[in-house]
């Protein structure tokens, strides 16, 4: 009788169509139950872990004192963010943190791309092995222990120094103590701990191009050159732009952990970045809670503008982008 | 790229030639300050004090530092909490990385697309460090323990993708035999479709552990007794703060110079493991990490 739910009143028919809605639902709970069952602790994980500081965030527009708790500290409105913004270490602690990403940008990201279309290139199967295990190696050794090996190797006695200061491009000094080095030798040892690691994306992602690809080129005459250029380039292309899209969104929140073990006061006019500012103010020294938030919050709603606007622009001009 | 690519061309035979000059070199710059380490660390701590440049030998030999080392109380205590964090906190990451995955890889699953916004926000926007800390410190109240080093991270956002990558990558058939079959989802995940992706699951144990193994900061944000510090922390305090006190026995006559030595023995140490383990597992990397969509 398929005609005579159309002659129904129509409040029963709508009561109709919100019971069939809800048995729906929960016909699908006991179709997926499991699923639903998987889902819910990682569901509450996110919930607590990452979208309970966010909601925590709001002490930036309070005056935050633990006895009064979240609600109960008073509203105080943008007067954090205005007293950072005027604050006298506003400028250089932006100049730093874009620096230093800059230099990222600029040097420490290509290097893995360049690495990985080298070892590409290598034939030897066994010497290919061996330069990929040599090169992630730094990645797994801990920060500390880098750092301590930075330290000491631009000490003034260290290796680096002494072979810097005998080609006179340094005075025999510690390095880490004159504020000009600290950019170099924060990018340098960057791009020596993270360049084979940061290689490995591309190499896997050199494995998904097709090789009719280059059978196609080589058919119509392709030499080497014409192969990375015309097959090997485009097909890492949205590789690098994913990683460069990642990258921005983190231009604001550069390195704390490295730059709190390497830096020290001589330096603070080049190292002292934002997250170490917040770090020092905030937990270590200053116990300024609501007003290291607001700046914790600014620079996450920069990072998350940035992504966005990158996103958009790659979308626009080449078609792979991160949503 | 096959071997019939390879048209013997002058140029590009140059181009070999340079390109493994310039990989041995790199090799040698990577592995030259591990070696530097370990010969340090053997050394005579007054003849390494005197020595200029690269150290390829020992100089003199002393196993001194290891002993000092090897009697500190926190390099042990430090070394049982790292291990649990690293076995416990592993364990709890794969799993609940792998129910995420695999949940937002269900292509029947209706809350799919919001589930993975939910997820992926995350990797975009934080609230910040001192909310968080606030959160686990005062809220949680897990200040001083260990638990603090793995419950704010158990899933790593981004390797649940790499896993949700995998997870697309295994056939459906494969899940619909099984479901045939009357398996329900929690059999297929662990006894059918996980083993299809051996590969995957073993990078991710190795990112794991290896990121507890390496983790110092939450440790130093959370945790103030000295018997609750995990490896990398008492590390810090050795090497970077310079805190060899606890070590030396300052009545011997040579107390004074083993500090340098003791540092480069404190290094080795920490990180015996980790340079023991990581040959074994690399050949999985390039195989198990693909990140092929990013997007939602």
């Amino acid at each position: 009788m398929p005609f005579q739910g159309a002659n129904a009143p129509t409040a029963a028919s709508a009561r109709l169509g919100s019971n069939s809605l809800s048995t729906r639902i929960v016909r699908e709970l006991t179709r997926n139950k499991y699923v639903y069952i998987m889902t819910l602790p990682v569901v509450i994980y996110y919930l607590i872990f990452c979208y309970g500081p966010m909601y925590g965030a709001q002490i930036a527009f309070r005056n935050y004192s633990i006895t009064k708790g979240l609600l109960g500290s008073p509203w105080v409105g943008w007067e954090h963010f205005i007293r950072f913004f005027n604050g006298p270490y506003f400028a250089r602690l932006m100049t730093n943190t874009l620096l230093i990403s800059l230099y990222q940008i600029i040097f420490a990201f290509p290097a893995p791309i360049i690495l990985a279309l080298l070892i590409n290139e290598i034939t030897n199967i066994k010497f290919k092995k061996t330069v990929q295990t040599v090169v992630y190696l730094p990645h797994f050794i801990s920060m500390v222990v880098i750092c301590s090996l930075i330290r000491t190797f631009v000490s003034r006695d260290g290796i680096v120094t002494n072979i810097l200061s005998a080609f006179g491009l340094v005075q025999s000094t510690n390095l880490l103590g004159v504020p000009g080095y600290f950019r170099s030798i924060y990018t340098i040892s960057d791009i020596w701990q993270g360049i084979g690691w940061g290689a490995i994306i591309y190499l896997s992602a050199l494995t998904a191009i097709d090789p009719q690809q280059y059978e196609a080129a080589i058919v119509d005459g392709a030499n080497r050159f014409h192969l990375l250029w015309y097959v090997t380039i485009p097909g890492l292309m949205p590789t690098i732009v994913t990683m460069l899209i990642l990258k921005i969104g983190r231009v604001m929140s550069v390195g704390s952990e490295k730059i709190l073990l390497l830096y020290n006061t001589n330096i603070y006019e080049t190292a002292d970045v934002i997250s170490t500012y917040v770090y020092r103010v905030g937990i270590s020294e200053g116990f300024q809670l609501s007003y290291t938030t607001a700046v914790g919050l600014f620079t996450s709603v920069i990072n998350f503008s940035l992504v966005i606007l990158a996103n958009y622009i790659s979308r626009r001009v080449s078609d792979s982008s991160l949503w | 790229m096959d071997s019939t690519v390879r048209r013997k061309t002058a140029g590009g035979i140059v181009f070999d030639v340079f390109n493994h000059l310039l990989m041995i070199f790199l090799m040698f710059i990577m592995l030259y300050p591990f070696w530097h380490v370990i010969m340090a660390s053997f050394s005579n701590s007054n003849l390494l004090s005197i020595h200029r440049g690269a150290l390829f030998w020992p100089q003199g030999f002393s196993t001194k530092a290891y002993q000092s080392v090897l009697q500190n109380m926190l390099i042990w205590t430090g070394y049982r909490n790292t291990i649990f964090v690293v076995v416990v906190g592993t364990a709890l990451n794969l799993l609940m990385t792998t129910l995420g995955a695999y949940v937002t890889s269900r292509k029947n699953f209706p809350i799919r697309k919001p589930l993975t916004v939910f997820i992926m926000f995350t990797m975009y926007f934080s609230g910040g460090l001192i909310p968080s800390y606030l959160l686990v410190n005062n809220t949680l109240n897990l200040g001083n323990s260990l638990w603090s080093l793995i419950f704010p991270g158990l899933i790593s956002t981004w390797n649940l993708l790499i896993m949700r990558t995998a997870f697309f990558s295994v056939p459906d058939s494969i899940e619909e035999s099984a479901k045939l079959d009357g398996a329900n989802d929690f059999v297929i995940l662990f006894a059918i479709v996980l083993p299809t992706i051996k590969a995957t699951v073993a990078v991710m144990i190795l990112f794991y552990a290896v990121g507890h193994w390496n983790a110092w900061f939450s440790a130093m944000l959370y945790l103030h007794k000295k018997s609750k510090w995990p490896l990398q922390l008492v590390l810090r305090e050795i090497i970077i703060l310079s805190n060899v006190q606890d070590m030396l026995d300052t009545n011997a006559p040579d107390a004074e110079s083993i500090s340098e030595t003791i540092k480069y023995a404190t290094i080795i140490v920490s990180s015996l493991p980790i340079l023991c383990v990581y040959p074994f597992l690399q050949r999985y990397f390039v195989k198990g990490v693909m990140v092929g969509a990013v997007k939602g």
